[in-house]
């Protein structure tokens, strides 16, 4: 199961996060620091894949944003890896070409594509259609 | 794309982005912080839209890393608002800023209900996201039955239902206890038949989670999983929208397949015939392709259904072919692949024999070795690691002392650790055996754990043919200019035990033996120095008849050891020289080490037990197990030596040397404890262990905990002589046990709070619930036994002092395995005091028995009640007092620096009652409270603090307390900001602390002597500044520091 999601950028500001384990302020901290330290200056050749504590964090890197998903050890990191990227085309494909900017200024709304998308730790909806259409009827209710 | 809605937001967003600099952008943060806060006191006035933007500028705040510690109360109550929009915000925002610990949450829980079984289907999705997502045991206890409802409903949407399966899962995965899963069987296997693929992803996670558990009730999901498998890879009815790349699902694919991992094999032969067909499709019908994202996806689903093969037996053709793709992938340049290539052939080999296949790898596996990429290293040294038995451990251990001198710091003691297991296991004979393990300590000594050279001389005592040949070894490597403290322990002892075997030969004589070893002495620390000492006193025990010369030499180091600082050198030095003057005695007590009883390597159960935790238990592991372990596993034989030994924490047991048994094990168990967290517990099955518990990066806490302990309580007993008797200094605790967790962080925090862990250890967690009113209060201690084994001889006495009455239940003597016991505790506060009641609690584990004193958090704040005061009441009040006993007033210099807001915070939760407004100066703050005790009943206490903005780390502090009844007479406390040289806690917060503590130290001991007295404003005072100087009291902060405090006011109260 997904422990916790960051996007990140360069700089280390913490653009999203949602952990599904609970963790005390002082450790998500700790937590957001070292896999910021952690993806940062690794290769692009390198894997995706980075061993953290017991567990494992598959990331991504899009333009100067880092995806980093925290996962168990015996999760298919591959899965993962795609599941990064069908969230980032969910996003590109709502705010129509996306940029940091974007889900800067409207962190509230990624958060509700986030919890469209993943629950519990575990993938929720796999259709990007789907669930562009669930935003649609959530921005009419707004 | 257009700024949605609020403009507040939107701007408050921009003027952060346009901060300069850090300093700027906490600025603006506190601005908006006050902001929000003032605007939350007066919730009159604030519509529901702008409740709502606060709420999100929060998060935004938050998201940030500042710390939000107020609000949460307006964030749970959003969920009760009637509109969507608000709702929204409240779910939303709750769930990121509280998790399933809070306590907030429970007041949310009926709201959550009622939007579970209403009839609005956004609410129901947002309250299910919620409980999905932060939801703990009471949601669990009270939602479970609704949310499967929901997940079965006909009439629900798809949408709704996919949220109730995950809702269910998580609820399930934290507490299955709670969750009653009678009977279904048969609605999962209904929910398999779900046309919705969303739905169906969803249901499938919770299949997962169901069948690790237990898969016996679902057999008949078994043939539906094949079935979707089935559908999804044959592309039939498949909706355009869940192809990704045009791959069908590929996250179902896997996880349907994953389920299938947890049945341990299939009998229908035409359900196991379908499946195999798909299997052998995926599994040939995976071509590379440029596409990453496909390719990825392709992969995805392709390394599932090589893990389900392995996992089913397959027919030997169909094994071989999954040993080609690997072989094939280890070998390509993609890092992703390369690195799941070596990944899954680790984990082949360990379900079936391929060994002999695998081997043919070895070069291409030691390449990946050397790769740049430390993920990719990680996984050829475990594959490594794996493959190695004893035709090619020589070459494999090779490999790896090689690449030692190259790694990085992150890998080596990983790699020194794995070397070392496998020299011991495929040892083709016991010298190589020798010649790695102090090739290792030679290359790597920093990083080879004292359970590494424990071990080698555990070999070496025990196999009498290898003892000549260990010794010379170890001379060798004395000769060598510099080498690692390490290696003179190692060397020393083998030297001094099997010395005097080679004495014949040239260079061996026991002065020779002396010399080079005693050079060595001023290169190590502390720690070594008793193992030298002992080698010494062997030397000359085993120089018959004895070299005057060098007896005088070894009688002169004792002499200077005898004063030595450090009691272990001290003591040795003083047994070894009176033994080694009575002659024959010294044969006897100093004879060689009787041989060591055969046991389980220390070093193979600790990579064994570094186990990481997984939501599931892994599929492969379960197999792993059901398989006939051929795991070396040494039978623990009868003890020879006479002494039981602690299995627990001290595998490897350095022999006594001196005739004290008990120090020198002591000290060496101690070492070995605390380096090599063997764990004998069970993995813990709560996922909050995952990222919190005991990691190899955190040092060990023990020491480091115990410290200021000791050294607090010694302060607390040494004002009053009768109470003094209660106060136990905790440092001279001897327990091989080590704690989880800071205890005195754990205490600090319980002071502030009533609820929360008191101590942990591997086998017992002790929580701690309270209950205050007035001068009364009610204390729970839960006792949770850890383990699958019960704990004996438990005791719990309560050391109070005279301040406190307190009456401790009846405590069971045995705690049951995985049993929870709670024992009321019942206070009462007599009078006030700063003593602190101390908990002395002791059991038995095994042969560990363990003695903690732990200060329980029955402490001066929790007998204060916040009560606020209108300015009318209080200016007449202060103005009339002048001076001491009723008021008094302190600079406090080189403290914290707290912003007002967080000073106010920590004032809440010391239990005053901050009163804004006031004080016409922004910069200071004004508190009251009541405070409680048998013999004083309520006294009313005021508290000044007056800030200077421009240098936080001072301030001045006014305490005055007022008569009880009607407010006749006052106390405020008032912080100064002369700017005087401060900081450094050196030596200015000395002297405040000397003054104070005198200044309680009188007044307590007219305490004792049972005066009234009006010393409430001299220790409130008291207090306030400890916290406040603290800064480890509320927030986490460095110990050390803390130490030095308790230190200073150590040295007031005695000078």
């Amino acid at each position: 199961m997904i422990r916790f999601i960051l996007l990140q950028n360069r700089q280390g500001k913490t653009r999203l996060a949602k952990y599904y384990v609970p963790l005390e302020e002082s450790e998500k901290h700790k937590v957001e620091y070292e896999v910021h330290r952690l993806v940062v200056n690794r290769d692009p050749k390198f894997t995706n894949f980075v061993e953290f504590r017991t567990h494992k964090v598959i990331y991504r890197r899009y333009a100067g944003l880092f995806f980093s998903l925290c996962v168990d050890i015996t999760d298919n990191e591959l899965a993962y890896l795609e599941c990064i990227h069908l969230f980032v085309e969910i996003l590109d494909h709502f705010f129509s070409n996306v940029c940091e900017l974007d889900l800067v200024f409207n962190f509230h709304k990624v958060y509700l594509i986030l919890d469209e998308f993943i629950l519990a730790g575990e993938l929720q909806e796999t259709s990007k259609k789907a669930i562009i259409e669930r935003m649609g009827e959530l921005e009419k209710l707004e | 794309m257009a700024l949605s809605g609020m403009r507040g937001l939107a701007v408050f967003i921009s003027d952060i982005r346009n901060c300069q600099n850090k300093e700027q952008e906490r600025l603006r943060v506190d601005k908006e912080l006050g902001n929000v806060r003032t605007r939350f006191k007066n919730e009159k006035g604030l519509t529901p839209y702008e409740k709502k933007k606060y709420v999100w500028k929060m998060l935004y705040i938050y998201m940030l890393g500042y710390d939000v510690d107020f609000g949460h109360m307006e964030a749970v109550s959003l969920i009760s608002a009637p509109k969507y929009p608000e709702k929204q915000v409240g779910y939303i925002v709750t769930s990121c800023l509280l998790n399933e610990n809070h306590d907030f949450l429970r007041l949310a829980i009926n709201t959550v209900r009622n939007d579970i079984i209403g009839r609005n289907e956004t609410f129901q999705c947002l309250a299910l996201t919620m409980v999905g997502n932060i939801g703990g045991r009471e949601f669990a206890e009270s939602l479970a039955p609704d949310v499967q409802k929901l997940l079965i409903s006909s009439s629900c949407r798809p949408l709704v239902r996919k949220k109730a399966a995950l809702c269910l899962l998580r609820l399930y995965r934290k507490n299955p206890d709670v969750v009653n899963i009678d009977g279904w069987a048969d609605r999962m296997a209904q929910l398999l038949d779900e046309r919705d693929l969303g739905v169906l992803t969803s249901s499938m996670s919770l299949l997962v989670a169901l069948v690790s558990n237990n898969h016996d009730s679902y057999w008949s999901c078994l043939p539906k999983c094949v079935k979707i498998l089935e559908r999804l890879a044959r592309n039939q009815d498949i909706p355009q929208e869940y192809t990704y790349y045009g791959i069908p699902s590929p996250w179902l694919q896997v996880k349907t397949m994953r389920a299938l991992q947890y049945f341990p094999t299939i009998e229908d032969p035409n359900t196991r015939r379908s499946l195999f067909e798909v299997l052998q499709r995926i599994l040939m019908g995976t071509d590379v392709v440029k596409n990453v994202n496909k390719n990825n996806a392709s992969h995805a689903v392709l390394f599932e259904a090589l893990a389900l093969v392995m996992h089913l037996d397959a027919e030997k053709e169909m094994m071989s072919q999954c040993v080609a793709l690997l072989g094939k992938f280890i070998a390509v340049r993609e890092p992703n692949i390369r690195y799941l290539g070596l990944e899954n052939m680790t984990r082949m080999l360990m379900v079936t024999d391929v060994q002999d296949i695998i081997k043919r790898h070895q070069a291409q596996i030691i390449t990946s070795l050397k790769d740049p990429d430390i993920s990719i290293r990680r996984r050829a040294l475990d594959l490594l690691y794996g493959m190695c038995d004893v035709s090619n451990a020589k070459d494999i251990v090779e490999e790896l002392l090689q690449y030692l001198s190259t790694a990085e710091f992150a890998m080596r003691e990983e790699l020194s650790l794995k070397a070392a297991i496998l020299a011991e296991k495929f040892a083709p004979d016991l010298s190589w055996y020798v010649d790695v393990i102090l090739q290792l300590i030679d290359k790597a000594g920093d990083f080879v754990s004292d359970d590494i050279w424990f071990r080698v001389v555990q070999f070496v005592t025990n196999n009498e043919d290898l003892q000549s040949y260990a010794a010379i070894k170890a001379r060798e490597y004395l000769d060598k200019p510099a080498i690692h403290e390490t290696m003179v322990k190692v060397s020393a002892y083998l030297l001094g035990e099997f010395g005097h075997l080679l004495a014949r030969r040239p260079g061996y004589s026991a002065k020779e033996l002396f010399r080079i070893i005693h050079e060595k002495l001023p290169t190590v620390s502390t720690s070594s120095i008793p193992i030298l000492l002992s080698t010494y006193a062997k030397i000359l025990m085993h120089t018959q008849p004895p070299d005057q010369e060098l007896q005088n030499q070894i009688w002169g180091i004792f002499n200077k050891y005898e004063s030595c600082i450090d009691v272990e050198i001290q003591q040795r030095a003083v047994e070894y020289l009176a033994l080694s003057k009575k002659g024959e005695a010294l044969m006897d007590i100093l004879a060689e080490m009787p041989k060591f009883p055969e046991r389980q390597s220390a070093l193979i159960k600790k990579a064994e037990d570094t186990e990481a935790d997984t939501a599931e238990q892994s599929a492969i592991k379960l197999r792993a197990q059901q398989q006939s372990s051929n795991a070396l596993v040494l039978t623990d034989q009868r003890p020879v030596n006479g002494t039981p030994t602690s299995s627990q924490l001290t595998l490897v047991k350095v022999p006594n040397m001196s005739s004290y048994p008990d120090s020198t094990d002591h000290e060496l168990s101690q070492t070995n404890g605390t380096l090599s967290k063997v764990d004998s517990s069970p993995p813990e099955p709560d996922l909050l262990g995952d990222l919190l518990g005991p990691l190899a990066i955190e040092g060990p806490p023990s020491a480091v905990a115990q410290a200021p302990q000791s050294v607090m309580s010694n302060v607390d007993g040494v004002p009053n002589a009768v109470e003094s008797g209660a106060i136990v200094p905790v440092g001279e605790q001897t327990n091989s046990v080590q704690p989880i967790g800071n205890i005195s962080e754990r205490f600090h925090a319980l002071c502030m709070k009533d609820s929360g862990v008191l101590y942990e250890d591997p086998y017992i967690q002790i929580g701690i619930k309270a209950e205050w009113r007035a001068h009364l209060g009610r204390l729970v201690l839960f006792l949770g036994n850890k383990n699958i084994s019960p704990l004996a001889f438990v005791k719990a006495i309560i050391l109070s002092p005279s301040n406190l009455k307190m009456e401790l239940s009846l405590v069971p003597d045995t705690i049951p395995p995985r049993a929870q016991v709670q024992c009321p505790l019942e206070v009462i506060n007599v009078h006030p005091s700063r003593d602190v009641a101390v908990l002395d609690f002791s059991y038995k584990f095994g042969n560990d028995l363990v003695n903690v004193k732990l200060r329980l958090p029955a402490v001066f704040n929790k007998f204060l009640q916040p009560i606020s005061v209108s300015a009318e009441e209080f200016f007449p009040q202060w103005r009339s007092l002048s001076g001491p006993p009723l008021k008094l007033q302190e600079v406090v210099r080189g403290v914290k620096p707290l912003l007002l807001l967080e000073m106010a915070n920590l004032f809440n939760s010391l239990r005053l009652m901050v009163c804004p407004g006031l004080d016409p100066n922004p910069n200071n703050l004004v508190a009251s409270t009541t405070f409680y005790s048998e013999s004083t009943q309520a006294m009313l206490c005021l508290v000044r603090i007056e800030t200077d903005p421009a240098d936080r780390t001072q301030l001045r502090m006014t305490v005055e307390r007022v008569y009880q009844g009607t407010v006749d007479k006052h106390t405020y406390a008032s912080f100064n900001n002369s700017a005087i040289n401060r900081h450094t806690t050196g030596s200015t917060t000395r002297s405040s602390c000397y003054t104070i503590t005198n200044r309680s130290w009188g007044n307590v001991s007219r305490f004792a002597v049972g005066q009234r007295n009006d010393s409430s404003a001299d220790f409130i005072q008291y207090t306030f500044v400890n916290m406040i100087i603290q800064p480890a009291y509320p927030y986490s902060g460095d110990t050390k520091a803390n130490e030095g405090h308790h230190d200073a006011r150590a040295c007031g109260v005695l000078a």
